[in-house]
């Protein structure tokens, strides 16, 4: 089933297209990759579908919803959480406080309405809302085997760390769809395939997983499907097998031999 | 001598209550703004308007003056969201000046320059507080710096308040975790408004006669000054930033050296400590406020 599809997806800054009618679509429990070489529009595409970013033309659908330029908290609000390339973690918190943020909109018994109401009531009942939010916080933590650094400042965690503290505060959110913005980046050999041990923990908590990477390693060998972008236009899309064998995208990644 | 403490103290409560809704703003929202003078002359003037042609008493025009100043609070909040940092700290300023001039040209309203005289004194239970009576003055206006900061600090610790600490450290990253950056800081300015409106009141109250000269630009950089010298994030270090300044301010009456010390010291001696502040110890004398959450909610 598609949990997730663009329609001919477009944004235009002025004159520069990068993102050009790109049909998108993540199928539910999947891993998906999206690839391609720099300034592709990989994370263009990845801040219009998050509402980061709203697109020029073209629409996004979430569970057959339009979702097309809703504001950020709302499409997270709706279940898809996201991670940044440029980690962006709230750096002078703690690492169990980055976590907690992702429980924000967790209290009560609507996610989106009354939610100001809802704010009083956490304010009386603050003592046991804020147990819940800390325990399923520490869970959460204890996923990612840090809970011994919970009260760490986030901006004092090694690289790696930092990367799957983002994925943990994301994942906090309770998500249906997790997307990745290059996890992998500045990791090494050995943070790489704890990454990819966790991607596929992830996978098998029944949350589909969409992510940009540039480990060719790690794409080819944890993600179901695989769409490669090229110029902010969708070159291929498939398996990764078939991908891999690709005339065009061996094209785009390595150039053409000369006849 | 004591007389004198006690009118010490009594500033450092006014400007307490104005660093606590700043440290809102600034400390937690970390949004730079230098409108609290603004919100405290409406807050001043609504007391002294409503008590002395409508005949209100004190503590009804108590949360008038608090919801009116909100009121700007968000009036200034909206436009001004998209701005960060000096931007929003010019945008902010321009907000102060506007009220301070209409104040000093809404004749009809407001009398102009000549201000507001006779505002009637505060009376509870029967009993009136009259100017000599400062210590019962500051036993009402403790009780209302320790109550915005019990609210306040209630506020800090709750999700409301780990919401607009996230809003501070990164933004983009805030909205991608579902909290909803623009209302979190509409409501951190109505917030450190109203309470600067409260601060207002009380200034009424005490002075007896309000102008628009007491509500200068200088007043919100003071203001500023208590939170970033006490520590930003932290309501305890608020009050403690607006005791010093005041102490500061007062020093050379308080050490009975008016005649040695020109009136102008205060103002070096001012940028003297921001500065030896800024460099040894850039979180303030107190520092951000942690929060333990390891021992089941307790505080």
């Amino acid at each position: 089933m598609t949990l997730l599809e663009t329609e001919k997806l477009t944004r235009a800054y002025g004159g520069v297209v990068a993102v050009n009618k790109v049909d998108f679509d993540v199928e539910e429990g999947l891993i998906t990759g999206l690839i391609g070489p720099n300034g592709a529009g990989k994370t263009t595409l990845f801040n219009n579908i998050t509402g980061l970013d709203a697109p020029t033309h073209g629409r996004v659908l979430f569970e057959g919803k339009d979702i097309t330029g809703a504001p950020a908290h709302k499409i997270c609000r709706m279940g898809i959480a996201r991670t940044f390339q440029n980690i962006r973690l709230f750096r002078e918190l703690t690492v169990v406080e980055n976590v907690m943020i992702g429980r924000h909109f967790k209290t009560g018994k609507s996610e989106t309405k009354g939610r100001f109401l809802n704010a009083i009531g956490s304010y009386v009942h603050l003592r046991q809302e804020e147990e819940e939010i800390y325990e399923r916080s520490c869970q959460w933590l204890e996923f990612f085997d840090m809970e011994g650094m919970k009260d760490e400042l986030a901006k004092n965690l090694p690289y790696g760390k930092q990367r799957e503290l983002e994925i943990a505060r994301a994942l906090a959110t309770d998500p249906k769809l997790l997307f990745l913005d290059e996890p992998a980046a500045g990791m090494n050999p050995q943070e790489t395939d704890h990454l990819m041990a966790i991607i596929r923990k992830i996978r098998d908590l029944d949350i589909t997983v969409v992510l940009i990477e540039h480990d060719m390693k790690l794409v080819m060998s944890i993600c179901d499907a695989i769409t490669v972008l090229n110029y902010g236009m969708k070159l291929a899309q498939g398996t990764p097998l078939e991908i891999r064998r690709n005339q065009d995208v061996i094209e785009a990644y390595l150039g053409k031999e000369d006849a | 001598m004591f007389n004198f403490f006690l009118l010490i103290l009594i500033y450092t409560g006014i400007y307490a209550l104005m660093a606590l809704g700043q440290n809102v703003i600034t400390g937690y929202g970390g949004m730079l703004s230098l409108t609290q003078a603004g919100f405290f002359a409406i807050g001043s003037y609504a007391t002294a308007i409503l008590a002395t042609r409508y005949g209100w008493s004190f503590w009804a025009t108590l949360p008038v003056a608090a919801i009116l100043s909100a009121f700007f609070g968000l009036l200034i909040g909206l436009p001004t969201l998209r701005l960060k940092g000096d931007y929003l700290a010019i945008a902010t300023l321009g907000f102060g000046e506007i009220v301070r001039n209409v104040l000093n040209n809404w004749d009809s309203l407001t009398n102009g320059p000549m201000g507001i005289q006779k505002i009637p004194m505060i009376t509870i239970f029967g009993f009136v507080i009259n100017p000599y009576k400062k210590y019962a003055f500051l036993v009402i206006l403790s009780i209302a710096v320790f109550v915005a900061y019990l609210l306040f600090q209630r506020l800090a610790r709750s999700r409301m308040g780990r919401a607009l600490a996230a809003v501070r450290e990164d933004e983009i990253a805030a909205q991608s975790m579902g909290i909803n950056v623009t209302k979190y800081k509409v409501y951190a300015f109505i917030l450190g408004a109203s309470v600067a409106g409260v601060a207002g009141s009380f200034q009424a109250a005490f002075t007896l006669s309000v102008s628009p000269g007491t509500y200068t630009f200088m007043v919100s950089v003071m203001v500023l000054c208590m939170v970033v010298l006490g520590g930003m994030g932290n309501f305890k270090a608020s009050i403690l930033g607006a005791f010093i300044i005041q102490l500061i301010s007062y020093l050379p009456q308080l050490t009975g050296l008016t005649a040695v010390i020109p009136p102008q010291f205060k103002q070096i001696l001012f940028g003297l400590i921001l500065v030896i502040m800024m460099i040894w110890r850039p979180q303030g004398l107190l520092g951000r406020e942690r929060i333990d959450y390891t021992k089941g909610g307790k505080r």
